[in-house]
């Protein structure tokens, strides 16, 4: 269904959206009105028996009127039953093309289109839905037409995944045993062991507190849960776009971070999880909303968990260098303003990228690419004057990982550090082939 | 802090009268009439202690704010923009030109009254503090202006 020639022919979305999307509006509704309580069963007859079919038809009204088509610059979609759109994304500043497919969309054989936009806010998902083939197809195409128009999404010139290198592999033994070792679970664990004496010497106060207590462990349940239905399956893998993240098991997210908009990086080592050896590595890119609208609680993860020898060399494929060593220890002097993180407070320099650590009950490895570094700062407390300490900060353009900080380091050595990387950054900056948008 | 030290431009003075009136207004007036009030309701001895504090406090105000005028500074250097500000926290920013965005001049009201703007800079990062909150009208037009010809000759991609 998707054009063979530029600007052609208008092509339709797949027969089976409105069903799609009727349903998941009558869904939202019903959801609402219950959550509001039916009174009667009138009215849910009545909704029934009116409103999915109006639901229903409008989605049908609203399918025959949309179309799309690409065109060498731009992909242009025509919607809208009352009020007509005319939506033309620019494939020059497109940055990143997903494929989603929801849990019913998957049992249909459908998939959503989303894209990123340079400068824009949100995500758009200009059409929904198309079949899963048609929707890959029209993937490569954009991100082919986009490299050609000099997009940062990057020239696709593979036509399938089979071209792409898996490099990582989550298995789900571990996906589970690393959201129950998490201070959220350990201290539902605790908290529910600790009704079991309750149990013991007041049996009828169990139930209330059980009552009492039922939000927070369902909060906490459910924030597990729905990281492993996101993170299930992850599965990285290397593709001439960058890297391809594939994981989740009820929508099947496929995500791709160019590598050169990679703005920082950040590698976790929970103190629950230092005995076997994880780590969780987190990565910012520009232009990605984080969020989606999404229940998912890290559209950001690179790798959910995993042994750390294989952490740090994803990272190293991500920052197409070798990590920086981070081999600056904090002056003895932090140690009166950090007593008990100050040994780990610790930074290194390389040409191309900052790496500052810190944190004593969750290890934390922040990496920025010099050239991306957007401000800069030093910044000096009233007792880190007494000391002679000073702290060093590094903006980005991230969103989730916004700075990194280079903690109380000695006074000369923070003025020092803030020269360096002025001079790094701008050094980094310089071999610009073209400007890129944003 | 570099090898050679910037020539660190300070902010307008007309900031600093601004300020001092704010000062008077916002702590001095409400300290005068409850001195007032608790004279005239309680003792004429209490009211004096309250008058004292009042002018204490004014005073106190007024030096914090004239420290805080006299720390703000900013120099541009070749490649970028730096900034130094504060009292208790003392913060130097560094903003390359490359990295600029964009360059808001603001003035209120007030600020028009006394030739004031207001200069903001943004990069691509939220965090990015980079204020200058005084200079003359036609300085803060001057710096925008060349900030924005600099941003653009060395504009980088994200």
């Amino acid at each position: 269904m998707a054009p063979e020639s530029p600007g052609e022919d208008w092509s339709r979305l797949h027969p089976l959206s409105p069903l799609l999307r009727g349903g998941r509006l009558l869904a939202v509704v019903i959801a609402g009105l219950a959550g509001q309580g039916l009174r009667s069963p009138e009215v849910l007859g009545w909704l029934l028996g009116v409103g999915a079919p109006t639901a229903v038809l409008y989605a049908g009204v609203a399918w025959r009127t949309t179309r799309y088509r690409l065109t060498p610059t731009e992909l242009q979609v025509r919607s809208g039953v009352l009020q007509r759109r005319d939506r033309r994304v620019p494939l020059a500043r497109l940055q990143s093309v997903d494929v989603v497919r929801p849990l019913v969309g998957r049992v249909l054989g459908l998939a959503e289109l989303r894209l990123e936009v340079a400068g824009g806010a949100d995500t758009e998902a200009p059409l929904a839905y198309l079949a899963d083939a048609d929707a890959q197809r029209l993937r490569m195409r954009l991100l082919a037409r986009a490299g050609a128009a000099g997009a940062g999404a990057g020239a696709a010139q593979a036509d399938d995944d089979d071209e792409e290198a898996v490099l990582v592999t989550v298995p789900t033994g571990a996906l589970v045993t690393s959201v129950l070792l998490s201070v959220p679970a350990l201290l539902t664990l605790v908290v529910l062991l600790g009704v079991v004496p309750v149990g013991f010497l007041r049996p009828r106060a169990v139930p209330g507190l059980l009552a009492t207590l039922t939000p927070l462990l369902l909060g906490t349940v459910s924030q597990g849960v729905r990281r492993l239905l996101s993170e299930y399956d992850f599965t990285v893998a290397e593709s001439p776009d960058g890297l391809r993240l594939r994981h989740g098991l009820l929508e099947t997210r496929a995500q791709t971070i160019p590598l050169d908009r990679v703005q920082a990086v950040r590698v976790v080592a929970p103190l629950l999880w230092r005995r076997r050896g994880w780590v969780r590595v987190e990565v910012d890119v520009a232009g990605y909303a984080s969020g989606r609208g999404e229940q998912s609680t890290n559209t950001s993860a690179l790798l959910p968990v995993g042994p750390e020898q294989l952490a740090l060399a994803l990272v190293d494929r991500v920052l197409r260098a070798p990590l920086p060593a981070a081999d600056r220890p904090a002056p003895p002097a932090a140690r009166w303003r950090a007593p008990l993180s100050a040994r780990r407070l610790r930074v290194g320099l390389s040409d191309a990228h900052l790496v500052a650590t810190s944190g004593v009950v969750t290890t934390t490895t922040d990496v920025v690419p010099l050239a991306k570094v957007q401000s800069l700062r030093l910044v000096q407390g009233p007792w880190q004057r007494r000391l002679g300490l000073a702290s060093v900060t590094v903006d980005t353009a991230g969103r989730r990982l916004p700075r990194a900080v280079a903690r109380h380091r000695g006074r000369d050595d923070a003025e020092a550090l803030l020269e360096a990387l002025t001079d790094g950054a701008r050094r980094a900056r310089r071999p610009k082939p073209m400007s890129a948008p944003r | 802090m570099p090898h050679d030290e910037p020539a660190w431009l300070g902010l307008d003075p007309a900031l600093l009268r601004l300020r001092r009136w704010e000062c008077l207004v916002v702590v001095g007036v409400p300290g005068l009439l409850g001195a007032l009030a608790v004279g005239g309701l309680v003792g004429p001895v209490e009211g004096v202690a309250v008058l004292l504090a009042a002018a204490v406090l004014t005073g106190m105000s007024v030096v914090a704010a004239t420290r805080r005028f006299t720390t703000w500074a900013y120099a541009e250097r070749e490649d970028d923009l730096l900034l130094r500000r504060g009292v208790l926290v003392r913060r130097t920013s560094v903003v390359p030109y490359g990295r600029m965005q964009y360059v808001d001049v603001t003035a209120g009201p007030l600020d028009r009254r006394m030739g004031l703007a207001k200069v903001v800079l943004h990069t691509a990062a939220a965090a990015t503090d980079a204020v200058l909150p005084g200079l003359a009208t036609g300085e803060a037009e001057r710096l925008r202006d060349r900030l924005a010809a600099l941003g653009e000759a060395r504009a980088a991609g994200v």
